[in-house]
């Protein structure tokens, strides 16, 4: 991988980069993991980013600490530097984030009418099915019975204890690291 | 401008917003709802679980990534913008610095076999450990679904549909939020009953 890439100097592969976050800012719904097909075909069969770059910035955010939309940082850091990082992440933030503010504060001025208020609780358990839904598919399957044991055992924990939840991660990578699971 | 919440407690400053999101967001591994209903509802108690599974529907029917949304939602509702904004710095700045560092530093060493397999493990892991967690925390949330108006089983049912469209029908999530979700709506709207005039 570009490990030179942190001093690269390339306003124009930054612009370019900026153009196509700032695109996709307003159709990620669902998280800008939704968009992973899109932007494979922006960056990658454009020529921005390497096929093994662009995987690679994936699986290392959901690893690493903090909202997994940072993925989009990292193409932007192996396509332009430190520079690339940060015009990528604010091209992705910038149009969610106005149009979040703004939704929310109309939704917060109109919480008493029935419209919103049948809008909250109508949506309440979608959210339940589909957070339920994410777990699921993050969750191993059947042919790995000891990965799934150790996802039914922290489903119990934090459903019914007050544990620490980085002690169980921390747990889970012990168990990974040692082929235990 | 702040907004009467029925939670306990609520953050000092924008400051204290921006020191909890941090903490809240370096626990995140493999995702950040479970820890951010931990760290909200049971640590902080800056918001019930109905308040956070409300702020969570709005957050994941808009554009942009879900938890970013809801840590913008929740700074401004203690304090305006500034709290706003101070909320989702501090849910990006650290952990960007962590992952463009980890970024740097896999790029710099060698891909050594055992230590490759070892990360690898690791990863794999925290996938699990991130699977149950949501799941976990699921169990947790569905207590609301209980007083929901529209009754217990049939928001139940709402849930289950949702959850099935995404696993075994593997629907995009758009075709769910916008057939699922506004049938939803609209029957909360019939059964909340009243008058059509104060509708939005």
């Amino acid at each position: 991988m570009s490990a030179q890439a942190l001093t690269t100097w390339a306003p124009d592969t930054w612009l370019t980069l900026f153009g196509h976050f700032l695109a996709l800012s307003l159709m990620s719904i669902g998280g800008a993991i939704t968009l992973v097909p899109d932007m494979h075909r922006r960056l990658v069969d454009g020529g921005l980013l390497s096929d093994s770059d662009f995987t690679g910035a994936i699986a290392l955010a959901q690893a690493a600490p903090g909202p997994n939309v940072l993925f989009v940082a990292l193409m932007g850091w192996y396509g332009g530097g430190l520079g690339g990082a940060m015009v990528s992440m604010a091209g992705i933030m910038i149009p969610s984030t106005t149009l979040a503010l703004l939704v929310s504060r109309w939704v917060a001025t109109r919480k008493h009418t029935r419209g919103v208020q049948a809008f909250q609780s109508g949506m309440t358990p979608v959210t339940v099915g589909l957070l339920l839904a994410t777990g699921w598919l993050l969750a191993p399957s059947v042919a790995q019975p000891r990965a799934l044991a150790l996802s039914a055992v922290v489903a119990v924990l934090v459903w019914r204890t007050r544990i620490s939840l980085i002690w169980l991660v921390g747990a889970g990578a012990l168990l990974g690291a040692l082929g235990w699971v | 401008m702040p907004e009467p919440t029925l939670a306990p407690e609520r953050p000092r400053s924008p400051w204290h917003l921006f020191v909890a999101f941090t903490v809240l967001a370096m626990q995140g591994f493999g995702g950040v709802i479970a820890v951010a209903q931990r760290e909200l509802c049971e640590r902080h108690r800056w918001l019930t679980p109905s308040e956070f599974l409300e702020l969570l529907g709005t957050a994941q029917v808009l554009p942009g990534p879900n938890v970013c949304n809801l840590s913008l939602m929740v700074g401004d509702r203690f304090f305006g913008w500034r709290g706003a904004m101070a909320a989702l710095a501090g849910m990006i700045t650290l952990p960007l610095i962590v992952m463009l560092a980890l970024a740097w530093l896999v790029a710099q060493a060698p891909a050594h076999s055992a230590t490759h397999d070892a990360v690898r493990g690791a990863l794999w892991g925290i996938t699990a450990v991130a699977g149950g967690q949501i799941i976990g925390t699921v169990l947790k949330l569905a207590s609301p679904l209980r007083q929901h108006p529209l009754g217990t089983w049939q928001a139940m049912g709402l849930a289950a549909a949702a959850f099935l469209m995404m696993t075994w029908l593997r629907w995009p999530l758009l075709w769910v939020l916008l057939g699922l979700g506004s049938m939803a709506c609209a029957w909360t709207f019939r059964v909340l009953g009243g008058t059509r005039a104060d509708a939005a």
